[in-house]
């Protein structure tokens, strides 16, 4: 079974502090990782080649400094890993790096099944898989917490607002997970050894056959035209010790207040 | 598409039925939708995919829509995102519409991409504002990024439609006024029913696992409960105020509680009236998926902890000590 699985590395949403006096965030000090639902997929990846045999590329758009991530998914037991990477991709909203991706698997391919983390913990438009598929024209399911292959194809779980759906897509086909689906496992000092001196191939918007208009911010349908930090103000009443009970008093008349008694 | 190649008017509303009901977010939107094309003196259109529907169609006029494109098919009874996909792409390409606007729900989520994809325009995410730019007519949708820490606003200046989800609970669903409009019954080519995905289950929650983000409230527990056992008392305090259970990520992680309870960026982001966290310390990624919230109490043993700094009201000692007290003291209030 040939696999993809789409990576992208976000900052460290656990290291970002956040500036009590501005609500704004400090990014200093916090580092970049992989984008954790896209380590639940590659974990995906490595069990169906587990059982299945076949091989398991990762992908990733970022800057050059995203080899990063792409060796952490080697260390992890992915076989390749390939890093699209051009500076007119910068500004690419979700479109614009859909497309990008979708030539690149185009190029890399054929591949069975293409795996993606639901969404990204930066952008959470949790958009560019399905916008993939549907460039690329294949099936694809969202939400999925359990992947099982039968008949030409695979079985999803899917979980939604109200319970969990089972569909059957056929392959080729695309898939974005949940963190339920697995536990990612840990990097081997072995593979690590491997993936530092791997060599990543690079590829840019030329090498796909892109054209400069189509990609990052020209080739983007949206733009952001205001960036504003919302003030949080909540001015936030504090009981301790044996104040307890006046702040007990204060929850219920604040649930009064919102009628729920 | 390119705004210039056509000419598109219009407001179109995805609607949402589950179960043969107009799932509330439908008259959200309509709502919305009826306030925005005012603005632009234009029609506001509401498209309804369903396999069968209990709900009376024109119900929908009196919260604003003018039209309603009501689409009945049995491969509509369960959703299957590529015949979604294909229906709207289909009815865009058909009629043009300068707008569309979607839940931001597991369905919306999922076909509106693949629809921006097909159709070659923009999509905004998880839209919290909508609002048209009185100088040129365009759609401003301002969406939070980084779970609520920045507000960005979102153009789609040269492609047609402009296209967002908006997130659930984020519009009053207007009080009803008018009373006519038109049902349509499209006609939709056969083979835009064919899909390559089968629906084979649906298996609904428990009444437990109910989704939070329907809830008006919700009782979160962390790590801070010490044992899972002590899940206990979040459950009683959720039941007791009928709201739903949330759950850090550490908790999930230890399997401590499922992961549909989760709160958070990898989680549910949710915006009840009333957000308890018991022993959540408030990682930002945390923070992020609950600190729009209309009332925040925060209860935790670290005085420094920073949920308290988005909460209303903090308090700050043993949660084994604090939370029972809070429970008997509604009990009380409640007179139970």
């Amino acid at each position: 079974m040939k696999i993809a699985i789409l990576v992208k590395q976000v900052p460290d949403s656990d290291e970002i502090k956040m500036d009590p006096e501005k609500g704004t965030m400090i990014r200093e000090g916090a580092g970049n990782i992989v984008n954790p639902l896209d380590l639940n997929a590659l974990e995906a990846g490595l069990i169906l080649r587990k059982e299945y045999g076949g091989e398991v590329s990762v992908l990733s758009m970022g800057p050059p400094q995203a080899d990063i991530a792409l060796r952490e998914a080697l260390a992890l037991g992915a076989d390749r890993a390939y890093l699209v990477s051009d500076r007119y991709f910068a500004g690419a909203d979700s479109w614009a790096t859909s497309l990008v991706l979708a030539k690149a698997i185009e190029k890399l391919g054929p591949f069975d099944l293409i795996l993606a983390g639901e969404k990204a913990t930066d952008g959470e438009t949790g958009q560019v898989g399905p916008e993939v598929a549907a460039m690329l024209d294949l099936p694809f399911a969202t939400y999925v917490s359990s992947i099982v292959v039968c008949d030409s194809g695979i079985k999803v779980r899917r979980t939604i607002e109200e319970g969990y759906q089972t569909q059957h897509l056929v392959f080729p086909c695309l898939v974005t997970v949940l963190n339920d689906i697995n536990e990612p496992g840990m990097p081997t000092l072995n593979l690590k050894k491997k993936a530092r001196r791997a060599e990543i191939q690079i590829f840019s918007s030329q090498e796909l056959g892109i054209a400069k208009e189509e990609v990052g911010l020209a080739g983007s349908p949206t733009r952001v035209v205001k960036i504003y930090h919302p003030k949080i103000s909540r001015q936030t009443e504090f009981y301790s010790g044996r104040e307890i009970d006046k702040g007990l008093d204060q929850v219920v008349e604040i649930l009064r207040d919102l009628a729920v008694l | 598409m390119l705004r210039n190649a056509t000419e598109s008017k219009g407001i179109y509303v995805c609607g949402e039925v589950r179960k043969g009901k107009i799932h509330s977010v439908t008259m959200e939107l309509i709502g919305k939708a009826r306030e925005l094309a005012d603005k632009k003196n234009t029609e506001v259109t509401c498209i309804l995919f369903c396999g069968d529907i209990i709900d009376p169609p024109e119900i929908l006029f009196s919260y604003g829509a003018d039209r309603v494109f009501l689409i009945k098919h049995e491969k509509l009874t369960y959703f299957n995102q590529e015949i979604a996909a294909k229906l709207l792409s289909y009815i865009i390409i058909k009629y043009m519409p300068e707008i569309v606007l979607a839940p931001a729900t597991s369905e919306g989520r999922t076909y509106l991409p693949a629809v921006a994809a097909m159709v070659h325009t923009g999509l905004t995410a998880d839209c919290t504002g909508l609002d048209i730019d009185p100088e040129n007519g365009l759609l401003m949708q301002t969406r939070p990024a980084i779970g609520g820490n920045i507000m960005a606003t979102i153009k789609t200046p040269e492609h047609v439609p402009q296209m967002s989800t908006v997130r659930p609970k984020t519009f009053r669903i207007p009080v009803p006024s008018k009373f006519y409009g038109e049902v349509i019954i499209p006609d939709i080519p056969e083979n835009v029913f064919e899909s390559r995905i089968k629906v084979l289950d649906m298996e609904y929650n428990s009444a437990d696992e109910a989704n939070i983000q329907d809830k008006e409230i919700i009782i979160s527990g962390g790590k801070g409960l010490k044992r899972p056992e002590n899940f206990s008392l979040i459950r009683e305090l959720a039941e007791l105020l009928g709201g739903g259970v949330g759950a850090s990520r550490p908790t999930v992680e230890a399997k401590w509680i499922s992961y549909p309870h989760q709160v958070g960026l990898s989680g549910k982001v949710v915006s009840p009236k009333f957000y308890l966290a018991a022993g959540i310390s408030g990682a930002v990624q945390h923070l992020a998926g609950m600190q729009t919230a209309n009332k925040i109490v925060a209860v935790n043993k670290d005085p420094d902890a920073p949920i308290f700094r988005v909460a209303d009201v903090a308090l700050c000692g043993e949660i084994n000590d604090i939370l029972p007290r809070l429970i008997a003291r509604i009990r009380k209030e409640m007179k139970i």
